[in-house]
């Protein structure tokens, strides 16, 4: 029981700073209607670039900044690849992330590095936050609910949630301004924004650039949780992304901006306890993770379809039996 | 306000494919003209369209906007002095948003975009009562997503969306083609009365001779990548279809005979 509660706890933990990452991926794929995989590059950029500042010395704030920034060039680069240099969208994010590889390896120097005993956003804030007796309090909540075991601290997961909501309420007003409506147009009429004086070629490249920004924001941050990065940490995560953004708006919905967003931090938890609970089955361990992401996403694109045909054919019926029935009376 | 002068364009030039889709057009518009223009397929009219709009650009001669010359203007520059209604009444709006995050945007056309809120209260109001000029309950429904709307509600949008913000030009590229004849009608009308309200300069491309009767105070026929007539003001006003088709007729025939002679 106790084991469920903590593996469930971490699930969270981390499905909330991938839900940075997921915001990222939702940017491209359904506002910008662009299936970017610069991604599995940008993700391990801002990874490798936070590190690898705060092992040279930069205050771990600041090297979060730097991560932004280069994930937002990458970003900005796929956008002039696309639009300039009139590469599809799909082989241009390619080309950015077999890149990205490489130059992940230069910004290193070497396939992965640790951050053992180096400062962290997490780890600054320990000390203030073990002053506020936060964790003593929630965790005696949770005794008192029944739980054996306790989760060591709760920092991480506060300091993520405010963190993400805060992006997660900019990024809802940025689509409501100006600027945001005539990105929104880009993605869903192209044409139609363009004869309202739009410059979409700049819009693609600046949506993309944030997109990967808040991608490697995602990175930095898990990289500083999990105390390290690797070169091949970012395998896959475009999948991830969208399983996310897929998984989010099946089951939250997707009524207006705000709650598509609001659904998006949702998928990237869901998704998270999903997997945690997948490898808890006895022939399926970490190998599999990719296995199963994919079954997870195919099981979340296929579900709601299948659901969504059977409530026509029983509506159908059911309108059918009523019609026979009035006859025969 | 509008001037082409010389234009040529040739798509394909130097392949068996070459055609000359725009040659020596001359066309000067004073403010407030309302130009129809008629034509078999393969006229050049959309091809005029286009190269009006910027998605196109001549390959001689020049294209001036209230005396500023914009040849080489690309679209989405050109476009803060045109508005512009698609035959397609899909093409115009934009599907997922709504009606309001819509005109928002076309309201920022000849200004520039800031990370303002789109769809503020004030913009709220004037957006409603440009609805309501419409008269088809829209100002009730600001919330709605177009891609709901029927193909007429959003052709009238799209029309509102393009002449609300008084553009130098209006650019309407067979705009009631891809609709019904009661909803064609409808936008014919909106049309005529917006155009006169804002007192726009037009260039309206139709297939609809009586529609191109109609409208504006004048009209010209292309073909073959030419002007082949023009007609304006009194003249214009008592032409019919039959005489319009006895006059296609009379110079097409012509000129058939003329190729007859060089080709004989």
């Amino acid at each position: 029981m106790s084991g469920i509660l903590i593996s469930s706890f971490s699930a969270v933990e981390s499905g909330i700073i991938y839900a940075l990452m997921a915001l990222g991926v939702y940017l491209s794929f359904r506002i910008l209607d662009f299936p970017d995989l610069t991604v599995d590059g940008s993700f391990v950029t801002g990874g490798a670039v936070a590190a690898i500042s705060i092992v040279n010395g930069v205050p771990p704030v600041l090297a979060t900044f730097y991560a932004v920034i280069a994930g937002f060039i990458a970003g900005v680069v796929t956008g002039i690849l696309n639009t300039k240099g009139k590469i599809n969208p799909l082989l241009s994010g390619i080309l950015m992330m077999i890149a990205l590889y490489s130059i992940n390896l230069r910004i290193m120097g070497k396939p992965n590095v640790a951050l053992l005993n180096e400062p962290t956003i997490f780890n600054q804030l320990e000390g203030f936050w073990a002053s506020l007796g936060i964790d003593s309090f929630l965790n005696s909540i949770l005794t008192d609910l029944g739980a054996d075991t306790v989760p060591g601290t709760w920092v991480v997961l506060i300091i993520m949630v405010i963190i993400t909501l805060i992006i997660k309420f900019i990024t809802d007003y940025f689509l409501k301004t100006e600027v945001g409506l005539a990105l929104r147009a880009t993605g869903d009429n192209e044409k139609m924004i363009k004869s309202f004086s739009a410059n979409t070629d700049i819009l693609t490249i600046i949506g993309l650039g944030i997109s990967n920004a808040l991608v490697a924001l995602s990175g930095a941050f898990i990289a500083q949780a999990g105390g390290f990065t690797d070169v091949s940490m970012g395998i896959g995560m475009i999948v991830i992304g969208l399983a996310s953004v897929i998984i989010g708006e099946a089951l939250f919905g997707t009524k207006n901006i705000a709650r598509t967003t609001l659904a998006v931090i949702g998928g990237a938890i869901v998704y998270r306890l999903v997997l945690t609970f997948a490898l808890k089955v006895n022939f399926l361990d970490t190998s599999d993770t990719k296995l199963i992401t994919a079954v997870i996403v195919i099981l979340a694109l296929v579900t709601p379809k299948l659901v969504a045909t059977q409530k026509e054919a029983k509506r159908i019926r059911r309108k059918r039996a009523m019609l026979a029935s009035g006859k025969e009376s | 306000m509008l001037s082409m002068k010389d234009i040529e364009i040739t798509f394909n030039e130097g392949t068996l494919d070459e055609k000359k889709a725009l040659q020596g057009i001359n066309l000067d518009m004073e403010k407030g003209d309302f130009v129809t223009v008629i034509g078999s397929n393969g006229a050049g009219k959309s091809t005029l369209m286009n190269m009006v709009s910027g998605s196109l650009k001549p390959d001689i001669g020049t294209v001036k906007i209230n005396d500023k010359n914009v040849t080489m203007l690309p679209e989405y520059k050109r476009s803060q002095f045109i508005g512009r209604v698609f035959q397609d009444p899909m093409a115009g709006t934009a599907p997922t948003m709504t009606i309001e995050e819509n005109l928002a945007m076309a309201y920022a056309r000849n200004k520039k975009r800031t990370l303002k809120v789109g769809v503020s209260k004030k913009r709220k109001a004037l957006f409603k009562e440009h609805l309501e000029t419409l008269h088809l309950g829209l100002e009730n429904r600001l919330n709605a997503k177009v891609g709901l709307l029927s193909g007429g509600e959003r052709q009238a949008l799209s029309l509102l969306m393009a002449t609300f913000t008084e553009p130098n030009i209006l650019l309407l590229d067979e705009h009631t083609a891809a609709l019904d004849p009661s909803r064609a009608e409808l936008i014919t009308n909106l049309t005529g009365e917006v155009v006169e309200q804002f007192d726009l300069t037009t260039v309206m491309v139709t297939h609809n001779m009586q529609q191109a009767l109609d409208l504006g105070n004048r009209l010209i026929m292309m073909d073959k990548g030419q002007i082949i007539l023009e007609v304006s003001g009194q003249e214009k006003q008592q032409l019919t279809i039959e005489k319009l088709l006895h006059e296609f007729q009379r110079i097409r025939g012509k000129q058939m005979e003329n190729d007859r002679a060089i080709l004989g």
